[in-house]
């Protein structure tokens, strides 16, 4: 194998396996560490900054990041970053202070179809830039489905007020109670740029034939279901077929329908100059999220059909960025690159910035209200969220996967320290091969292709220094026990770039 | 050092033993030697032999003196018995362990100096009785304790950290060893585990004096340019006579060399070691010849290692002193106290 590249920004950001995870890459170690350190705000900021919605986010995320953490690869559970996230919504100070001032309007005027998070997520990044921001939404507060379709037993209204308070306080102007019902008129009415976050706000149809309800006497008693499977036409699309098995009666006394939401688009024009495809969707571009009309971008569920809160706020960022370079007269197919800023955490001979001594605790279970009241009170928060203690607990559960291993072949004198130290068989010096070769060759078995070795050059003794990322508790062990300092534990941060993020085309740097 | 203890994780594929553990589980506590020092690779490699050998912890005695090698066995076999003795004195407390219960498993770890300077005589008299046992010495040719002075096993001619070049001859204990009549000697390097790890097997599973000379650089102080105890000297001057796999077990020996290549020994316990020859004119049966051979590769500056002489059919101190099978500890007081008739006939032989 090359040696790995480790200044290419990927590189070590596969290695924070649940930011990689995340579609807007939140730093996800850096502010559980802050937690651990009890600076709930500066978590909260970093959390703000990246996915806008901490609070809602933190009860309601569908945590796309937790399969991915590492710590479930090294024991059972892998550690609860959403609720992490909402410690730092709960515990915060008044933050008001550190969000941006509203800005002196460049003259600049941006639609947003839709008071939902990813219209909000385009505001939030261009109202301090300068943008007058118009956001519409048929009912009267701001917020969308995340206020409309959340149980509030889930996600109480103040949660949602103050994060999209927030917002609105950049001088973003909220039209509540104003239903867009054409976008030829909203066209006409010669915007800048227009952002259509509408959702997907039409509740899908049940229309199943080989379903029957069964009646006696006028009342139902249960349902029969005809027994399907799927079968996959040449295109790969799935069809569902009879299996010719009997037919199955689940008795019942009501039948609830819950198949999930789609897309409803009758207020776009055909002479708007947005074209759709077959199933009724725009045609809009995965990258930029413009549509076939270079002025109409789209986000969130509108875009590509229903996905979820985080999601939404990854496409509102790219949205942003794509519409501030279009009206600069950029071309927004060129997308910058994240800045990565990559540091030493030594602090002394055995110290480094970072706790590294790894926690041996389970996940620990978030505290739930008592069912009794729970049960009376339809609006009261089951979930109450971890305690200062537990959020402490849990946090020291985080392996800090972004203080990374970085390995400098010159300075090894192959001495094995490190190899004998690691906790987790990590590290193998062999001759160097083909990496299905070379996978076979290590120290302990290597079950997880999608998880990278990283090679080092050719070392004195003619062989390679090979690691596995995949369950490196980074515990700092191999530099600590290293004598020359070839290994050394670097930070690693990635900056993502945000509309108006300073220096977008500069080079990024990295050990 | 380390100031945190070392995870308890470990990677959730690790391969076990015969006994259900894996090689995690016969480690010690974390190291407090010096970063890169190759006394923790012997320590790694002592790890390893055990695990594949499927060790009961609790049937091994890990007995040491003085110095930085000495204070190893804390970092292996965190579960077995230890003796951390006087200076120089390993041997005997060795030897005395040894005849009170000859059923466990006997590591003596010493060093240059505990071996070579003050224990000397007791190195040699527990070669010389030949007491079961696998006496490792973790030799790094400098006193690390004490900032770097020459040991007695520097070679004449090499440097200090500070420049100073040593006047005395060395003692070679591999030579010494083999002329007091250990029957399986052995040199390897901290530096190569897959040379060290069988040799170290070998010795543990080998009835007799087994001897095993692993140089270990210093990192702190004996790591430099002049030096013929570095990483460095030793890569460029290694002259590995054989390389071996130890078999135990009846398995036949699938080990690909050409024909001609391998010679199998097979030692009292059934273990079989196959040999796969580097030197083709090298006999590890010829006592006298290894002698030579060693002499004159050392005034070349090689450094010879790998299995150095094995004599397959070594007695043992407990065999020379007819002892009973039974531990003397485990002995009863019926058989201690055979009663006034066995007196009585044993005095009427002495008049």
């Amino acid at each position: 194998m090359k040696p790995t590249d480790i200044s290419a920004p990927d590189y070590f950001h596969k290695v924070v396996d649940c930011q990689w995870a995340c579609p807007a890459h939140t730093p996800v170690p850096e502010y559980i560490r802050l937690i651990a350190e009890g600076r709930y705000s500066d978590a909260y900021m970093i959390n703000w900054k990246s996915n806008v919605f901490p609070g809602i986010l933190g009860r309601t995320c569908d945590r796309p990041c937790e399969p991915a953490c590492r710590r479930g690869r090294v024991e059972d559970n892998p550690v609860a970053i959403c609720r992490l996230k909402r410690v730092a919504a709960d515990f915060k100070d008044d933050i008001s202070q550190r969000l941006p001032r509203p800005a002196a309007k460049n003259g600049k005027r941006i639609a947003l179809v839709g008071g939902g998070p990813a219209s909000l997520a385009v505001a939030r990044d261009l109202a301090p830039l300068g943008y007058h921001c118009t956001v519409f939404d048929g009912d009267p507060k701001a917020g969308g489905m995340m206020r409309s379709q959340i149980p509030k037993f889930r996600l109480p209204d103040s949660v949602i007020d103050e994060e999209t308070g927030y917002i609105l306080g950049l001088g973003v102007e909220f039209k509540g109670g104003q239903r867009i019902d054409s976008l030829k008129q909203l066209l006409a009415e010669n915007y800048d740029a227009i952002f259509v976050g509408s959702g997907a706000p039409r509740g899908r149809e049940l229309d199943i034939p080989g379903r029957t309800f069964k009646h006696v006497a006028g009342k139902l008693i249960g349902v029969t279901f005809q027994k399907v499977k799927a079968e996959y036409d040449a295109k790969g699309r799935r069809n569902l077929v009879p299996s010719g098995e009997p037919d199955e009666t689940v008795p019942c006394d009501d039948v609830l329908v819950a198949v999930g939401q789609e897309n409803a688009f009758p207020w776009i024009e055909a002479d708007c100059g947005i074209e759709f495809d077959k199933w009724h969707m725009p045609k809009v571009d995965p990258k930029t999220f413009v549509s076939t009309n270079p002025k109409v971008f789209f986000g969130g569920d509108a875009a590509f059909g229903p996905k979820n809160i985080i999601w939404a706020v990854a496409h509102g960022h790219d949205a942003a960025l794509s519409i501030h370079k279009m009206i600069s007269g950029e071309d927004i197919n060129e997308r910058p690159l994240p800045e990565v800023h990559v540091s030493s955490q030594k602090m002394g001979i055995h110290e480094w910035s970072y706790d590294n001594d790894i926690s041996a605790d389970k996940r620990f279970k978030v505290p739930h209200r008592d069912k009794v009241i729970a049960l009376k009170d339809i609006r009261a928060e089951v979930e109450l969220g971890y305690d200062v203690k537990l959020a402490l607990g849990e946090a020291q559960r985080c392996l800090n996967c972004d203080v990374q291993t970085v390995f400098s072949a010159p300075l090894c004198i192959e001495c094995d320290a490190c190899v004998d130290i690691c906790p987790m068989d990590c590290i193998t010096f062999t001759e160097n091969g083909e990496e299905d070769d070379l996978r076979q060759r290590l120290k302990a078995p290597s079950p997880h292709h999608d998880q990278a070795l990283y090679v080092s050059g050719d070392l004195k003794t003619g062989r390679v220094m090979v690691k596995d990322e995949d369950v490196c508790l980074h515990c700092g062990l191999c530099a600590e026990r290293c004598p020359t300092g070839a290994w050394d534990m670097q930070k690693y941060l990635i900056d993502m770039v945000h509309a108006g993020s300073t220096c977008q085309s500069k080079a990024r740097s990295a050990a | 050092m380390t100031y945190i203890a070392k995870p308890k994780f470990h990677h959730p594929g690790l391969r076990k033993n015969e006994l259900g553990y894996t090689h995690r589980d016969y480690e010690g506590k974390i190291s407090t030697l010096c970063a890169g020092c190759g006394h923790d690779s012997i320590t790694a490699s002592i790890i390893e032999a055990c695990y594949e050998l499927s060790i009961e912890p609790h049937r091994v005695a890990k007995i040491s003196g003085i110095g930085c090698s000495s204070k190893t066995p804390d970092y292996f076999l965190g579960n077995s018995h230890g003796f951390n003795s006087v200076h120089g004195r390993m041997p005997s407390v060795l030897t005395g362990a040894n005849l009170a219960n000859r059923d466990l498993i006997y590591l003596g770890v010493s060093g240059d100096g505990d071996s070579a300077s003050i224990g000397f005589g007791q190195f040699a008299h527990s070669i010389r009785r030949g007491v079961n046992m696998t006496y490792i010495v973790e030799n790094n040719g400098v006193y690390g304790l004490t900032k770097g002075q020459f040991s007695a096993t520097a070679d004449r001619g090499s440097k200090s950290k500070k420049g100073v070049t040593n006047t005395d001859n060395a003692i070679d204990l591999v030579a010494i060893a083999l002329q007091l009549g250990a029957t399986f000697v052995a040199r390897s390097f901290s530096g190569d585990k897959t040379q060290l790890v069988p040799l170290i097997a070998a010795a543990i599973r080998h009835k007799g004096a087994s001897f095993i000379d692993v140089i270990s650089p210093c990192i702190a102080f004996n790591n430099h340019a002049g030096s013929t105890k570095s990483f460095d000297y030793v890569r460029e001057h290694n002259d590995a006579v054989n390389r071996l796999d130890v078999l135990v077990g009846r398995e036949p020996i699938s080990v690909d060399y050409a024909p001609g290549t391998v010679q199998v020994v097979e030692q009292h316990d059934g273990t079989r070691l196959a040999l796969r020859k580097l030197d083709a004119d090298y006999d590890p049966h010829d006592r006298l010849g290894a002698q030579t051979f060693l002499q004159k590769h050392a005034a070349k500056g090689q450094i010879v290692t790998g299995l150095l002489y094995v004599d397959p059919e070594a007695e043992d101190l407990h065999t020379h002193l007819d002892t009973v099978e039974t531990p003397l500890n485990a002995l009863d007081e019926k058989a201690l106290c055979p009663g006034s008739a066995v007196l009585d006939k044993i005095n009427a032989s002495l008049r």
